[in-house]
């Protein structure tokens, strides 16, 4: 009887994947324009979550710096969006993010964990002040105008920029270096004791987190058509993957995927009935998630679980 | 030349002045409550446009404020931290899980407030005239409401820094800040003392609010950039240190001012640059452990 | 060969002197004690070797190689290993993945998954904890924490192991058991260095004894020596 159950779960879980997956890349075969763009919202918070847990999940470190990779691969965009193809403007993005994510984990991930968080806190507003700066003294002109492309383009970039993502975190997390990184999280002075250089996994892990960051902010810029540094540097940006990734839970490899579809698209509801409220009700939800469910929705999936089956651990 | 150098210098004093007051308060939640507040600034807005709401439609001199804004201030806080930190206190099974809780928790805190603030005051840039007339000083001119805000911040600095050194809940304040179990065997009661502490952090935020708000315009994002400031003098400061904080404030507000008089706009950045430094040279700031 | 040598060994914390001028060697397949008061600086000496700390001033050498400002898991490669005073084990992952961890990257070679496995499971297998291998670590009782913490230790290859307080905290029976591991790490040609205050086990087991006071190195000797010692009678009884 147990046989089949497991074997069953090795079938139909894979098979529901590629399903999904199949339908994803045919959408704009059957689906309608407000699906094709409402979904590339979805697909992007997926992809800004779920590379925020690729750093910060198992090692704890908390990243407030996605709003400014994004904005790096918004501004990478704007700049160059007309003068290069599309697929090296958004591979440029993410190396830009790549690269600035370098600096950051350099400077600050051989430090203690509150370092790291308060300069990636401030780093929206600094490159923002910098540009702004820039743009007044050095060019005069505010903001810039991105190029236009076609809504179904920008959604199969999203698509594929999140297919090599899930791709790459689901590497990491069944490789040797997730399982590095989640001792660091546990007891990072252990982990250096037992051989893993934890300064360069942390910097190298944040680094190839903020690609992704940077090329989903490459492909949606065009979609804004014109940005300035407050459209591109918003915080915004670095607290819905922690709200959504907190929700979700990060316990289980879908609880981010989940809790950004959940709230990409309770964020595409609420938008347009109470455009006012809505961050107060996301800011909410955060404080009463960090609360009650501290696990997420996949620690709760886990609870409900253990309560069916029954039964507590033994301890030996 | 020498006018210019004391408009500098003075400018920087008075940019000093705020910023040692918001960082004392942040320092203090930090420092005893262990709570990187990064909702800290909006306090600091909170207090900001009471002060202008009370005076454009109250009539009622922002100095009065003062009594208004720092009492309500500290009431919130100490309510917040009663309910919202004190719980994630009990809950997280480590101080770095609370650390890295409670500032997640204040990020949600951040975004509640500034959504409160825009509803209730909304998007537009607020600013009010009150002793806004020139005062002459060694030559060069400054407007009386920053003077006035000097004064007050410095008096506040000073006043806050003698009840830590001299006073009996002082002392409880900073034993808890060294060592929370012991302080709490000795007798302190602990969870009053995080709760009084988060809020007197509350109060300095909302009383400087007023003060900046006496002159500089107001909006309901301001914030942040507050916050940014104070995270950077209390490191500067030194971690967990409130005399540091005191100091590297005014240092900060000196740079601060020099900056601005070369290249206006740039004043953010150069902070970074000295926050970089540090991380580099010395994170554990000037005064710290 | 001398695997260890420590010379002028100091490190200041403030204005004190945690540890001060202590030189010290360790031969290859030798187990040495350290014993000393509470406070004498003895795991502050493990973490000056292992690369916690680094020594201002004085060296440190591994095998003749000085190691003095290397970084724990330069060092840890290198063949030297540690386990902690306060158990450091990663809590919520199972025993096994503990102990996989020091496979994978406790040598300066690459070590295929399989390989590591089967070597994270022969270490379970010798420690005595095959049977909680899929138990999350924070799980286990104390004494099986510590063995854990051996066992990880042990996945790095090392040729000389650093055992902070194994014992401590441990009842009769578990002491007896942690001698006999230590006996057995020794007997598969493991150098051992072993901080202790049961002082039975280090009187039996170990072949030297040197111990510190207030920082310095104020004994070495052979067990019956150091037994037998004024002045670390003294120490003892005078505190």
């Amino acid at each position: 009887m147990n046989i089949t159950r497991v074997d069953l779960k090795k079938v139909w879980v894979p098979g529901l994947l590629l399903i999904i997956l199949v339908l994803l890349a045919t959408l704009s075969l059957y689906a309608s324009a407000y699906t094709v763009i409402l979904l590339t919202s979805i697909l992007m918070y997926i992809v800004l979550t779920v590379s925020w847990v690729i750093f910060s999940g198992p090692t704890g470190y908390i990243s407030l710096a996605p709003a400014a990779f994004f904005g790096v691969g918004i501004y990478t965009s704007a700049i160059l969006g007309k003068e290069l193809p599309l697929p090296i403007v958004i591979f440029i993005g993410g190396l830009a993010s790549f690269c600035l994510a370098l600096l950051v984990g350099a400077l600050t991930l051989r430090l203690r964990g509150i370092y790291f968080a308060i300069f990636t806190f401030g780093l929206v507003e600094l490159i923002k002040h910098l540009l702004l700066w820039y743009e007044i003294n050095m060019t005069g002109t505010r903001g810039r105008f991105v190029i236009v492309v076609d809504n179904n383009t920008i959604y199969y970039v999203m698509f594929i920029i999140l297919v090599i993502l899930l791709l790459t975190a689901y590497f990491i997390r069944r490789s040797k270096f997730g399982l590095a990184l989640r001792s660091i999280g546990e007891y990072e002075d252990a982990a250096a004791h037992t051989g893993v250089n934890v300064n360069a996994l942390k910097t190298i892990t944040f680094a190839v987190s903020a690609v992704f960051v940077g090329a989903a902010g490459a492909i949606m810029a065009t979609r804004w058509t014109y940005i300035d540094p407050y459209i591109a540097f918003n915080p915004l940006f670095s607290f819905m993957p922690v709200l959504m990734a907190i929700f979700g839970g990060m316990g289980q490899f879908y609880g981010p995927i989940l809790g950004a579809a959940i709230f990409a698209y309770l964020e595409e509801i609420l938008l347009t009935k109470f455009p006012y409220y809505y961050m107060l009700i996301f800011g909410t939800i955060l404080v009463v998630t960090i609360l009650y469910l501290p696990e997420g929705l996949v620690g709760l999936v886990q609870k409900l679980r253990r309560r069916i089956s029954g039964g507590k651990r033994a301890h030996t | 030349m020498i006018v210019t150098i004391l408009d500098i210098v003075i400018a920087g004093l008075l940019l000093g002045g705020l910023y040692a007051l918001i960082a004392m308060g942040l320092s203090l939640q930090y420092g005893v409550a262990r709570v990187l507040n990064i909702s800290h600034g909006e306090f600091i807005m909170l207090g900001a446009l009471t002060t202008w709401t009370l005076y454009t439609a109250f009539g009622i001199n922002p100095l009065v404020c003062l009594a208004i804004c720092g009492p309500v201030a500290f009431l919130l806080g100490f309510i917040i931290h009663r309910t919202l930190f004190k719980r994630l206190l009990t809950s997280s099974a480590s101080p770095g899980i609370f650390e890295s809780n409670s500032m997640l928790a204040s990020f949600g805190l951040m975004f509640i407030i500034q959504n409160i603030a825009l509803i209730a005051w909304g998007p537009e840039i607020r600013g009010y005239s009150y002793l806004a007339f020139p005062v002459n000083l060694a030559g060069a001119l400054f407007g009386a409401n920053r003077l006035v805000t000097l004064g007050f911040a410095v008096v506040i600095g000073l006043a806050f820094y003698l009840f830590l050194a001299r006073t009996r809940m002082g002392k409880a304040i900073r034993a808890a800040a060294q060592d929370p179990v012991t302080a709490g065997l000795m007798g302190v009661n602990i969870n009053n003392v995080l709760a009084l502490c988060f809020g007197f952090g509350a109060a300095m935020a909302g009383i400087a609010g007023m003060l900046i708000s006496m002159c500089y315009p107001v909006h309901g994002v301001m914030g942040l950039e507050y916050t940014i400031i104070a995270i950077i003098v209390v490191v500067l400061g030194g971690l967990g240190s409130i005399p540091g904080s005191f100091i590297g404030g005014f240092i900060l507000g000196l740079i601060g001012s020099i900056v601005t008089y070369f290249e206006p706009g740039l004043a953010l950045a150069a902070y970074y640059a000295i926050f970089i430094l540090l991380l580099l040279v010395r994170p554990t700031g000037i005064m710290g452990k | 060969m001398r695997i260890l040598e420590g010379e002028g060994v100091t490190k200041y914390f403030g204005g004190l002197a945690a540890v001060s001028n202590v030189d010290f060697n360790v031969d290859q397949g030798e187990v040495v004690g350290l014993i000393g008061p509470n406070g004498a600086g003895k795991t502050t000496l493990f973490n000056l070797i292992s690369g916690a700390l680094v020594p201002k001033p004085g060296a440190t050498k591994f095998k003749g190689e000085n190691i003095t400002g290397l970084k724990p898991h330069q060092i840890c490669k290198m063949g030297v290993a540690r386990t902690f005073q306060s158990v450091k084990v990663f809590a919520n992952m199972p025993v096994l993945e503990n102990v996989l961890l020091g496979s994978l990257f406790g040598t300066s070679n690459s070590v295929s998954s399989a390989d590591a496995a089967r070597e994270a499971t022969g270490l379970l297998e010798f420690v005595g904890l095959s049977a909680v291998r899929a138990t999350p670590a924070k799980d286990l009782t104390l004494a099986n924490q510590k063995r854990l913490e051996v066992a990880r230790a042990l996945a790095t290859k090392p040729e000389i192991l650093l055992l902070d307080e194994l014992m401590a905290g441990l009842n009769p029976t578990e002491v007896a058991q942690a001698m006999e591991l230590v006996t057995r790490i020794r007997d598969k040609g493991i150098t051992i260095f072993m901080i202790e205050h049961v002082m039975k086990a280090i009187m039996s087991i170990c072949d030297r004894i040197i111990v510190l006071h207030h920082g310095k190195k104020i004994a070495e000797g052979t067990p019956q020596e150091i037994a037998v010692s004024r002045t670390v009678i003294e120490v003892y009884l005078g505190e």
